[in-house]
C-alpha cells in the first residue's frame, strides 16, 4: 500500500476550523482515525456519499473534525439513528465511530440489534476500557483487576468481548487490533468499508490520562509494551489453552462473510408485500 | 399516486388508524416504533402500508431507537414519526430534546393512557400534558396539539407534519386510549385537496453554511439534509450557527436557545388553535382539551338549558400556550372550571394564565373514564 503524507490526508478530510482536537496527550483515537481516512482516501469513496455518526464520549467527537455529513447523537444512541438515514437513503454510507462504553454499555441493545438486521454499517470501534470523557471511570470491556475511578480497588465485573460479540450476533465482518497494528487496521477499514451488512472493527487504543495513569501506565509508550504483552494473534491463540489465554485479547479477523445487509432485506420485503397485495406481478 | 387506501370518502376507522393515513398523505416515509398499549395500532396500520408506498416501517428495539431513528431518518430527507404511550414516551424524552436543540422536523404520537409507570395500559388519561410540555431536560420549546375526535386525530396529524416542517421543530400529538380505538366517521380527502408543507431546503452553498443561523431572518433556519454534498455536522451539544460545538461560551447558549424558543413565540398566532363554544356572553366558562372536551360541549349545553350561562374554549393546541388570551377569558368570566383526567396539568396553565382575575376550579377525573356531562354540569352548577 502507498502510504500518502498524514498532511494529504489531513488537507483532504478535517475541518480545519475545528482543530486542535480535544484528544489528550498519548491518545489513541487520532491515529484510529488516520486509519479510517485512509481508507477511504484508498478506495477513493465519495466524500459526500459518507455519514459519520456517533453518540457520546471522546470517540464520539471525531465526526466533528472530518469535513462531512456528521451526526453526534446522545450516549449509546449512535446507531439507532444510523438506522434511520441508511433506510432513508441507501445511498448513503455510513461509518459508527463508537467507544466501548458508548457501545457495550449504554448502547449495547443498539449494537446486538444492529447487527442482528445486519445494518449496512461500519462501526470503527475504539477500546480504551475506559471513559475518558468522564474522567476514568470503568468500561464494560475492562478486563479483571483494571482500576477506574467507579473501581478504585480493581475490576471486579466479566468484561465483555465486544469482537467475538458482534460475531455471535451475525455481523458480516469483524477484526480487532490494537492502534500499533496499523497496515492490519487500515485493511481491516477497507474490507469492512467495501461489504454490505454490519461491518465492525475495533482498535485497542491507548488512554494514557484517564485510563493508563490509574494502572501503571501513565505514557503511550507503556500502554503499547503492556498491549503486545496482553494481546495473542489469531493464528496463535487457536494453539493456545483456555488457561494460557486468561487475560489475554485475541487479535486478528474473525469473521467475513455475505449475509444479505438490512437495505436489501427491506428491498426485498417491498416487493413482497406488492405482491401480496396484488399490486405488482 | 396509489394508496393502499380508500381517498376521497369517509371511512369508519379508529383514531390509531386515521393517524396513520394522516401520516402517509401528509409524506411520511418513515416509521419507527415500538409495541405498547394502546398505541400499538397506528405502528400495524404503518407496518401495512408503508412498503406499499415506498416508505420504511421497522420496529426497533425500543422507543429511544425508534425516536433515534427517525431523527436519522428526518436528517435523511425523509418525513418522520414514532407513537407511542406514556412509559414510552418518557423513554423518547432524551432524544426528544435532542431533535429539540438539533431543529429536527420529527412527529411524536402520544396516546396517552393512566400512569404513572404500566399504569392502566387500556384506560385513557391526560397525565402527559406536562411530560409533553416540559418531559426533557433543559430550557426547550416544542409544540403540542391535542384532538379529540377521530376526524381530528387525522387533521390535527397532517398539521403536525405541517408544523413540524415549517418550523423544524419535533411536534408532539396528545391523544388518549379512548381516541386510540375509538371508531368515528372520518373523511379521508384526496391527496390534492390538502395542503402540505415541507421543509425549506437550502437554496446554494451560502445558505448551506449557516444550518442553525437565520439567513431568512424568520429564526427557521433551512435545514441541508444528508448526502446533497454540504458537510453538515449536526450535534445536541451548543452550537454556533455553522454547527460547530461551542459549550463554554454563555452568549452562544443564549442566541441558539433564544433562537428555538422565539421561532415557535413569535408564530404563536399561527401555531396556537382553539374553538370556543357559546363563549361571547358566557359568565362561567370551561377550558378543556383533548377527549374530554367533547363531555365539556354537551355539559354546556346543559348548563345553558339550565338557564346557566356557560361556554367552552377547546385547545387545540396545548403548548405554545396562550397564557393572554385565559386572562382575557378570565377577565370576562367570573369562575373557570377545567375538567380534565389527570390530577390538574392543565389546570395549572389556566390558573397562571387567569392572573387571579377570575377563579379556577379543577374537575379530576383518574381511572379511565372520560367525565360524563353531568359530572361536569353537577360541578359548575355546585
Amino acid at each position: 500500500m502507498y502510504l500518502k503524507s498524514a498532511y494529504e490526508i489531513r488537507e483532504k478530510y478535517l475541518r480545519k476550523d475545528m482543530l486542535p482536537t480535544i484528544f489528550c496527550p498519548g491518545c489513541g483515537i487520532g491515529s484510529v482515525l488516520q486509519f479510517t481516512l485512509r481508507a477511504i482516501d484508498d478506495l477513493g469513496l465519495n466524500q459526500d456519499e459518507i455519514v459519520w455518526v456517533s453518540g457520546i464520549g471522546c470517540s464520539s467527537r471525531v465526526p466533528g473534525f472530518v469535513n462531512f455529513d456528521g451526526l453526534h447523537t446522545t450516549h449509546g444512541r449512535a446507531l439507532a439513528f444510523a438506522t434511520g438515514i441508511k433506510l432513508t437513503n441507501p445511498n448513503l454510507k455510513i461509518i459508527a465511530f463508537m467507544g466501548d462504553g458508548d457501545a457495550a454499555a449504554i448502547g449495547g441493545n443498539h449494537l446486538i440489534h444492529a447487527i442482528r438486521r445486519n445494518l449496512d454499517v461500519t462501526v470503527i470501534l475504539i477500546n480504551n476500557f475506559t471513559y475518558g470523557m468522564t474522567g476514568g471511570q470503568v468500561a464494560p470491556t475492562a478486563l479483571k483487576g483494571l482500576k477506574g475511578t467507579t473501581a478504585p480497588y480493581g475490576q471486579f465485573e466479566n468484561p465483555f468481548d465486544i469482537a467475538q460479540l458482534a460475531v455471535s450476533a451475525g455481523a458480516n465482518y469483524v477484526a480487532r487490533w490494537t492502534v500499533f497494528n496499523y497496515l492490519q487496521g487500515i485493511n481491516s477499514i477497507k474490507k469492512a468499508l467495501q461489504k454490505e451488512g454490519f461491518t465492525l472493527v475495533e482498535f485497542l487504543s491507548p488512554c494514557p490520562i484517564s485510563f493508563g495513569r490509574r494502572n501503571r501506565m501513565k505514557t503511550a509508550p507503556e500502554l503499547i509494551r503492556w498491549y503486545q504483552k496482553i494481546t495473542v494473534p489469531l493464528a496463535k491463540a487457536k494453539k493456545m489453552s483456555p488457561e494460557e489465554l486468561e487475560g489475554k485479547i485475541v487479535i486478528g479477523e474473525f469473521v467475513d462473510r455475505d449475509r444479505p445487509g438490512l437495505v436489501r432485506e427491506y428491498r426485498e420485503y417491498i416487493k413482497r408485500a406488492k405482491k401480496m397485495m396484488g399490486w405488482e406481478e | 399516486m396509489r394508496y393502499p387506501f380508500p381517498v376521497g370518502k369517509a371511512d369508519f376507522i379508529q383514531g390509531d388508524e386515521a393517524i396513520a393515513r394522516a401520516a402517509i398523505l401528509a409524506g411520511c416515509r418513515f416509521y419507527a416504533g415500538y409495541p405498547i398499549t394502546p398505541a400499538s395500532e397506528i405502528f400495524e396500520a404503518m407496518a401495512l402500508y408503508m412498503p406499499l408506498v415506498d416508505g420504511v416501517s421497522i420496529q426497533m428495539e425500543d422507543e429511544i431507537a425508534s425516536i433515534a431513528a427517525i431523527i436519522g431518518a428526518s436528517w435523511a430527507g425523509a418525513k418522520a414519526m414514532t407513537a407511542t404511550s406514556g412509559p414510552g414516551f418518557s423513554l423518547m424524552q432524551e432524544n426528544l430534546g435532542y431533535a429539540v436543540m438539533t431543529e429536527t422536523p420529527i412527529v411524536v404520537v402520544n396516546m396517552m393512557r393512566g400512569g404513572p409507570s404500566t399504569g392502566q395500559p387500556t384506560f385513557p388519561a391526560q397525565g402527559d400534558i406536562m411530560q409533553a410540555i416540559w418531559g426533557t431536560h433543559g430550557d426547550h420549546m416544542l409544540i403540542v396539539l391535542s384532538p379529540s375526535t377521530v376526524q381530528e386525530a387525522f387533521d390535527f396529524t397532517i398539521r403536525a407534519f405541517n408544523l413540524a416542517e415549517k418550523y423544524r421543530t419535533p411536534v408532539v400529538l396528545l391523544g388518549d386510549a379512548e381516541l386510540a380505538h375509538m371508531r368515528e366517521r372520518v373523511y379521508i380527502p384526496n391527496p390534492d385537496e390538502i395542503e402540505i408543507v415541507n421543509r425549506k431546503l437550502p437554496q446554494n452553498e451560502e445558505e448551506a453554511k449557516f444550518p442553525f443561523g437565520d439567513p431568512h431572518g424568520d429564526g427557521v433556519p433551512p435545514m441541508p439534509i444528508f448526502g446533497k454534498g454540504y458537510r453538515t455536522y449536526v450535534t445536541g451539544l451548543t452550537h454556533d450557527e455553522h454547527g460547530r460545538p461551542r459549550t463554554v461560551e454563555p452568549e452562544v447558549q443564549q442566541r441558539l436557545i433564544g433562537r428555538i424558543y422565539k421561532k415557535i413565540l413569535d408564530n404563536k398566532d399561527d401555531i396556537i388553535s382553539y374553538e370556543k363554544f357559546e363563549l361571547d356572553d358566557a359568565e362561567v366558562a370551561i377550558v378543556s382539551t383533548g377527549i374530554v372536551s367533547r363531555s365539556a360541549i354537551r355539559a354546556v349545553k346543559l348548563l345553558r338549558e339550565k338557564g346557566v350561562k356557560a361556554g367552552l374554549l377547546k385547545l387545540n393546541t396545548i403548548w405554545p400556550f396562550d397564557f393572554d388570551m385565559i386572562e382575557e377569558l378570565a377577565e370576562q368570566v367570573k369562575k373557570i372550571f377545567v375538567p380534565e383526567m389527570n390530577m390538574g396539568q392543565l389546570y395549572h396553565l389556566v390558573k397562571e394564565g387567569t392572573n387571579g382575575k377570575a377563579e379556577v376550579e379543577l374537575i379530576s377525573k383518574i381511572g379511565g373514564e372520560v367525565h360524563t356531562p353531568m359530572e361536569i354540569v353537577e360541578r359548575v352548577v355546585g
